[in-house]
């Protein structure tokens, strides 16, 4: 690039400029480079289970349609009509066996092909090529354990690949509580404004667990699951007795997770419910069995670039920022629990989680109060000549380490850091530069192709 | 689903008049209790068996909406779904003083209007248990600039012993499909 719209950023050093939060062109250009590109979370296939069922998604700034064909294939497709524009679906689910756009009525089918135009015979005839001009589709797609990702980009490398090693971390998050893998649904999505830029929330997600102390209000009356039981915290047992880890991905990805350090060591939530209590230690027990050592490794929170979070345990789901404006994001939140799981463990968690999370949850209230007025800091002409920060931990992380026992892939801390977000922002930059798949994937960071490479 | 069908009109005579006087007495009380900061009187308000109950609403296709148009109570995921615990919970939060999306605490006005009584049993005369609608417009202003207009409907059965109300049921319906604000920090 002809001149460093990236500031006084000096990943090195552990310094960010504070123009990448509010900087209209960078902005544009991440919506240019980053939301066409990388694997971005679309919706869950719990949500369409039949034909002609859909749900209203985004990626990125604009909407999209997650819809399961009269075949059963599953699509993603701009919801945008071909002729001038209309949005094609204005309901946030639904079943369909058509899309008619509400302006000169042009229908689609669920598999996205042009159905009708009216007086096709009259106007177009010979002139429009009906196959050409069918909804516009992702060009990659892939259904993970029901998780829905897709990329406009024909050239990015296979979900897979782009996940590389924070896969596991993800499979946390959807695999059933007793190990069998997938078999997660969603049981309802949250969707709120916040005036913030789509970056703070991605990256409080990395694994921010620093700022603790900013929910030291939930933590003194206690909420979490078995907060009526008297029990304080947010949420039961925050595994004293592990060893976190905290993960940098060569492809931006970030997680905070934690490893037993023998199989012992677990209390199952619910104090206050003792069935419940019963169902979750059942649970584990089963999930040991199945995986074994493996087991060890538990899940907290993480990020996979650019903008998909999760909870991989007390609450549980995915969520998606999507960017809304430069200093707007949209939080998306998938709540998750297991489909087979009995109704009486469901109500058990869902209401856990809505005391938690989101806009009405009393611990995320606060982190969107601190989202709100950290970012607009970032507007100041002498605020934005001081850059932010960014050098908690620095030089600590290993790489590959074996943790209590279990290696762990990627470069780990055991201690606070902000590792996944100096990392995250090495990638950002590659992709707002444009760069090529291999730089993208983490190929030629030095910083994870050497067995202990200084930060 | 709502619990805001009524099976019969009730008669406005000389009875329900004075009755829904007194809701609206109650009304405002109750929202005097929370502009005024006295969260742990307006707790008393509450009966201990309260669902306090917030849907998140969808845009969904012409004659779905009895249906479709809002989650439940019974299942999956609202804005709220608290029982009297949890609302006791949210007031210790506000009380610890760190409690940052109200710290420093919010200047916020309940207006409520359009008050009626759509139910009375046994009747109008000596109601033990009332079911009202009425509209609220909840104007929340915090720190400096940040403002937010909450506008909707309330749905609410009230239990009266001894002459005193105490809501045991209330359904809030905001007029908002994507959640227009950053935090849900006060009561409705
Ligand atoms: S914009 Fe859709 S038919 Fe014209
Ligand atoms: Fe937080």
């Amino acid at each position: 690039m002809e001149k460093n719209i990236f500031g006084d950023t000096d990943l090195d050093a552990g310094v960010v400029d504070r123009r990448i939060f509010v900087d209209e062109e960078i902005y544009r250009r991440e919506l240019e480079t980053v939301f066409t590109r990388a694997w971005l979370f679309v919706g869950h296939q719990s949500q369409i289970p039949n034909p002609g069922d859909f749900f209203t998604s985004r990626m990125g700034e604009e909407s999209v349609i997650l819809v399961r064909d009269k075949k059963d294939e599953i699509h993603v497709f701009l919801n945008s009509c071909r002729h001038r524009g209309m949005k094609v679906c204005r309901y946030d689910s639904g079943n369909t066996s058509l899309f008619t756009c509400p302006y000169h009525a042009w229908t689609y089918s669920t598999d996205g092909k042009v159905r009708g135009i009216p007086q096709y015979k009259d106007l177009y005839d010979g002139v429009l090529d009906r196959e050409k001009w069918g909804l516009i589709e992702v060009a990659q797609l892939v259904n993970y354990k029901g998780a829905i990702f897709a990329t406009w980009d024909k050239d990015a490398p296979d979900f897979e690949t782009y996940m590389g090693d924070a896969l596991m971390h993800l499979d946390m998050a959807l695999d059933c509580r007793d190990g069998r893998p997938g078999g997660s649904e969603v049981i309802g999505v949250h969707r709120w404004v916040l005036p913030t830029n789509w970056k703070y929330t991605a990256e409080n997600f990395l694994g921010d667990s620093y700022h603790n102390p900013s929910h030291r209000s939930v933590d003194l009356i206690g909420i979490g699951p078995s907060g009526r039981a008297g029990i304080k915290g947010r949420r039961d047992g925050e595994l004293e007795t592990a060893t976190h880890v905290w993960i940098n991905f060569p492809q931006g990805h970030g997680v905070h997770s934690a490893v037993q350090p023998s199989f012992g060591n677990y209390t199952p939530p619910a104090s206050d419910d003792p069935e419940i209590g019963e169902y979750f230690a059942e649970c584990h027990k089963l999930r040991q069995e199945r995986l074994g050592e493996e087991s060890r490794l538990l899940p907290f929170t993480g990020n996979f670039f650019p903008n998909t979070g999760y909870h991989g345990g007390q609450p549980r789901g995915l969520v998606v920022w999507h960017p809304h404006g430069v200093d707007k994001t949209e939080g998306w939140r998938f709540f998750l629990v297991d489909a087979d799981a009995p109704k009486s463990v469901k109500d058990y968690l869902r209401k856990f989680y809505m005391r938690y999370s989101g806009p009405a949850g009393m611990t995320e209230q606060d982190d969107m109060e601190n989202w709100l007025y950290a970012s607009k800091s970032c507007k100041g002409v002498i605020a934005r000549r001081n850059p932010f920060n960014y050098q908690l931990s620095k030089d600590a992380a290993q790489q590959n380490p074996i943790v209590n026992g279990i290696q762990i892939r990627g470069r780990v801390t055991t201690q606070m850091t902000e590792h996944m977000a100096r990392g995250y922002y090495r990638r950002w930059m590659d992709y707002v530069n444009d760069a090529d798949w291999d730089t993208l994937m983490g190929k030629h960071d030095p910083r994870h192709n050497v067995v202990q490479a200084a930060e | 689903m709502p619990d805001n069908t009524v099976s019969a009109p009730i008669t406005r005579d000389d009875a329900y008049f004075r009755l829904r006087q007194e809701v609206e007495e109650f009304y405002y009380d109750e929202a005097a209790m929370l502009d005024e900061r006295r969260f742990d009187e307006w707790l008393d308000c509450l009966h201990d068996d309260i669902l306090y109950f917030m849907p998140m609403r969808f845009n969904v296709k012409f004659g779905q909406h009895a249906e479709r148009e809002n989650t439940t109570a019974d299942e999956g995921m609202s804005w709220f779904n608290e029982d009297k615990w949890t609302l006791r919970k949210r007031v210790e939060q506000i009380l610890t003083g760190v409690h940052y999306a109200e710290e420093p605490l919010s200047r916020v006005s309940h207006l409520i209007t359009n008050i009626q009584v759509k139910e009375a049993s046994p009747s109008a005369a000596d109601a033990t248990e009332i079911k009202t609608s009425c509209r609220f417009f909840v104007y929340q202003n915090r720190v400096e600039h940040e403002t937010y207009n909450y506008v909707g409907r309330r749905y609410d059965t009230l239990s009266r012993e001894n002459g005193q109300f105490q809501v045991i049921r209330r359904e809030i319906i905001l007029e908002q499909n994507i959640l227009l604000a950053k935090a849900l920090t006060t009561f409705f």
